[in-house]
């Protein structure tokens, strides 16, 4: 019961917001719904609730393993949406708190979702309430960015739905009675239709995998990250980004039951390194530190299907993986959202010298940096060396590929950082500086945020690793 | 039953490559309207009629049929935008894709297990065959009305295929009708949005002539 408290209160904020009448307090929602859910979700981390197995929406040990990361970086972020609003006030915020505050209450519902119906409404939900938010700024360049983002984005989620009725209809054709929660479906098992369990899972990976943005579906990441502000891409790649690949985990499961999760593996396999492939080349050629972020995301969304195609011990750091890639990446879109704002521009031909216009923000940003191309102590390094931990004995060469794409992921990524933090600053980003003060309400949220990345590598915390084995022990019933 | 199911859907597969022809928007919209209340009717001829079963058909007739288009309609004129399509790919390729897409798709569901109360209806085809369409009107016409067009062909080709589950799991089929609304509204949102920050901009712009 408490669990549905979980997307109860912040979809009750959300109204609430809503109507709220103040521009200038509004923004308060943000933090106190955040503190309320972060704090639900660490208790029931540590006391996990009993789960009926029909249930259709449960705090699962996959959701536990999981939803509190979510829940951190949405209250660290609500902190820092604070301050942004507050040195935004030109622009009426209504809209955008209620929406960031029901994109945390779907988000909880489709981490929860134990129904292949309800999975699918709560991660479509998500998509459309994100859809104002990446246009915030009004901009042209904005509304392009959202229409593709509707457009790629809904494409996805549609072909996810056909995905669902054709999974639903290999139960029925096996004999099944209709009953498409994940448990009846695993039970079913070997008894589902073998053909349309191959069609379903093509089409399940291909429109989850556009909402998660694995190559080749993730053409809406660079121009809705670049675009969005940073609080917004923070959210984008380190939460809705996640309830796409438990979906996926989820499915994953159920096309194992049915006796095909060698394929299923191969597949993620593929894709997995395809995107890292595709996100290390890109990296070398943009000259966007916004959409730096997106491909980086694209990386290491293929890092995590790679995870997920390893095995049990691959699921395991894979959702280590996701913590640490959520975190260090809220930390990356804050503080590149503050450079962003000093320079009034994303692009590394007319930004440089920040390290000097904002010392601050490019001294968490060259850290992130860091973490995020899994130099250790960081959080990254030991989850991406536990999925080559996971991939070592069966998969030579694709750990070989994997260890190639981080080479040149980094140069890319450290080519453009330095350009940006480095040097003389431009006359005119002396000018547009004072858009800016580096109070604490802007940097003591990504510096948290890169503190828990180092925290979580150095200290990997018992519950959580108990967690994760609990995750796995779901999704794998007989190993 | 099945005769007069597959008589619609037939009618359907007909309004697919119909829409894959149509050179001026309004008629483009026609066509999609008149799929979704094709659509609308399928559910009374499937099921024993009940108030379940009656909500479903006039939810989807008065979405697909007549909110959306009127919609995508009033958002045309709001843009006066030409009436003209300029397509990626021409009419005659488009047409030529889409027939060969149907045919693909006839063979394909022969290939697909099926139940025997579904072995001889065409929902698996006109599926398969309304998807493809939408695709082929996403990627092949550059007007953001027509891609929505293209969008919610695609989808009544997953509605059609969510009938084969309307005994066993209606509340798919229902959300799949609350998709076509939802996004609907969305994306004429959007654009109403669009257009709208337009005017404002041509405001903001008399204004700066005014101050200087």
């Amino acid at each position: 019961m408490i669990s549905l408290l979980l997307i109860v209160l912040p979809l009750a904020g959300a109204a609430l917001a809503a109507l709220w009448p103040n521009n200038h307090t509004r923004p308060w929602f943000l933090p106190v719904v955040g503190l309320a859910h972060v704090g639900l979700s660490l208790w029931l981390l540590f006391v996990p609730p009993v789960v009926t197995p029909g249930a259709w929406l449960a705090f699962d040990p996959l959701a536990r393993a999981v939803l509190p990361a979510v829940s951190l970086l949405f209250f660290i972020c609500a902190i820092y949406g604070v301050t942004y609003l507050q040195v935004r006030k030109e622009r009426p915020n209504r809209s955008f708190v209620a929406l960031l505050l029901a994109v945390l209450g779907l988000l909880s519902a489709g981490h929860q979702a134990r129904h292949l119906g309800l999975l699918w409404i709560a991660t479509e939900a998500v998509t459309l309430a994100a859809v104002p938010l990446l246009h915030f700024n009004g901009t042209p360049r904005a509304f392009e960015a959202t229409w593709k983002y509707l457009l790629v984005g809904g494409t996805g989620i549609a072909l996810s739905l056909l995905g669902s009725f054709c999974l639903g209809y290999a139960s029925l054709h096996g004999g099944g009675e209709g009953n498409l929660t994940f448990v009846s479906l695993m039970a079913q098992g070997a008894g589902l239709s073998r053909p349309w369990v191959l069609i379903a899972w093509v089409l399940l990976l291909v429109g989850y995998g556009t909402k998660m943005g694995l190559a080749p579906m993730h053409t809406w990441k660079p121009d809705a990250y670049g675009e969005a502000p940073g609080i917004v891409g923070a959210l984008l790649a380190g939460g809705v980004t996640t309830v796409a690949f438990t979906a996926l985990l989820r499915v994953r499961a159920v096309i194992s039951a049915a006796g095909e999760g060698a394929m299923a593996d191969r597949t993620l396999l593929v894709i997995g390194l395809f995107s890292m492939v595709v996100a290390a080349l890109f990296l070398l050629g943009t000259r966007d530190f916004k959409r730096m972020l997106a491909y980086s995301s694209v990386e290491h969304m293929g890092i995590l299907s790679i995870g997920a195609a390893l095995g049990s011990a691959g699921v395991a750091a894979a959702l280590f993986h996701v913590w640490t890639n959520s975190l260090t990446k809220g930390a990356l879109f804050l503080s590149a959202g503050n450079i962003r704002r000093a320079a009034g521009s994303a692009s590394m031909d007319d930004v440089r010298g920040m390290g000097v216009v904002t010392p601050r923000s490019a001294a968490i940003f060259v850290a992130g940096l860091f973490a995020v191309t899994a130099c250790p102590p960081f959080g990254p390094f030991f989850s991406e060396l536990k999925v080559v931990k996971a991939g070592l004995p069966d998969h030579g060469w694709a750990v070989a590929l994997f260890l190639g794409c981080l080479l040149f992921a980094f140069f890319g990524l450290t080519r453009v950082v330095f350009g940006i933090v480095d040097g003389r600053p431009r006359p005119s980003a002396r000018k547009s500086a004072p858009h800016l003060v580096e109070s604490a309400g802007v940097i003591l949220p990504p510096l948290i945020l890169l503190g828990f990345s180092l925290w979580l590598g150095l200290f990997t915390p018992a519950v959580l690793t108990e967690a994760w084995l609990a995750a796995v022990a779901q999704l794998y019933p007989h190993p | 039953m099945t005769a007069n199911l597959n008589l619609l859907i037939g009618l359907a597969m007909g309004l697919n490559l119909l829409a894959l022809g149509s050179n001026r928007l309004p008629s483009l919209i026609r066509t999609m309207s008149l799929q979704g209340v094709v659509l609308g009717v399928m559910p009374l001829l499937m099921e024993e009629f009940n108030w379940r079963v009656g909500l479903i058909a006039v939810a989807t007739m008065a979405g697909k049929g007549l909110i959306i288009p009127t919609l995508l309609r009033r958002a045309m004129r709001a843009a006066n935008i030409e009436r003209e399509l300029d397509p990626f790919i021409g009419f005659v390729p488009s047409l030529l894709l889409g027939a060969a897409g149907t045919i693909g798709a006839v063979a394909l569901a022969r290939a697909l297990p099926l139940l025997p109360e579904h072995a001889g209806s065409l929902l698996v085809p006109g599926a398969l065959a309304s998807v493809l369409t939408g695709f082929i009107l996403l990627i092949g016409r550059a007007k953001a009305i027509a891609q929505v067009c293209g969008y919610l062909i695609l989808e009544n080709g997953i509605y059609l295929f969510g009938l084969l589950l309307i005994h066993s799991t209606p509340l798919l089929v229902e959300a799949g009708v609350l998709l076509d609304l939802t996004v609907g509204v969305f994306v004429i949102g959007i654009i109403v949005d669009r257009i709208q920050r337009a005017f404002d901009s041509l405001d903001t712009r008399k204004l700066t002539v005014l101050r200087e």
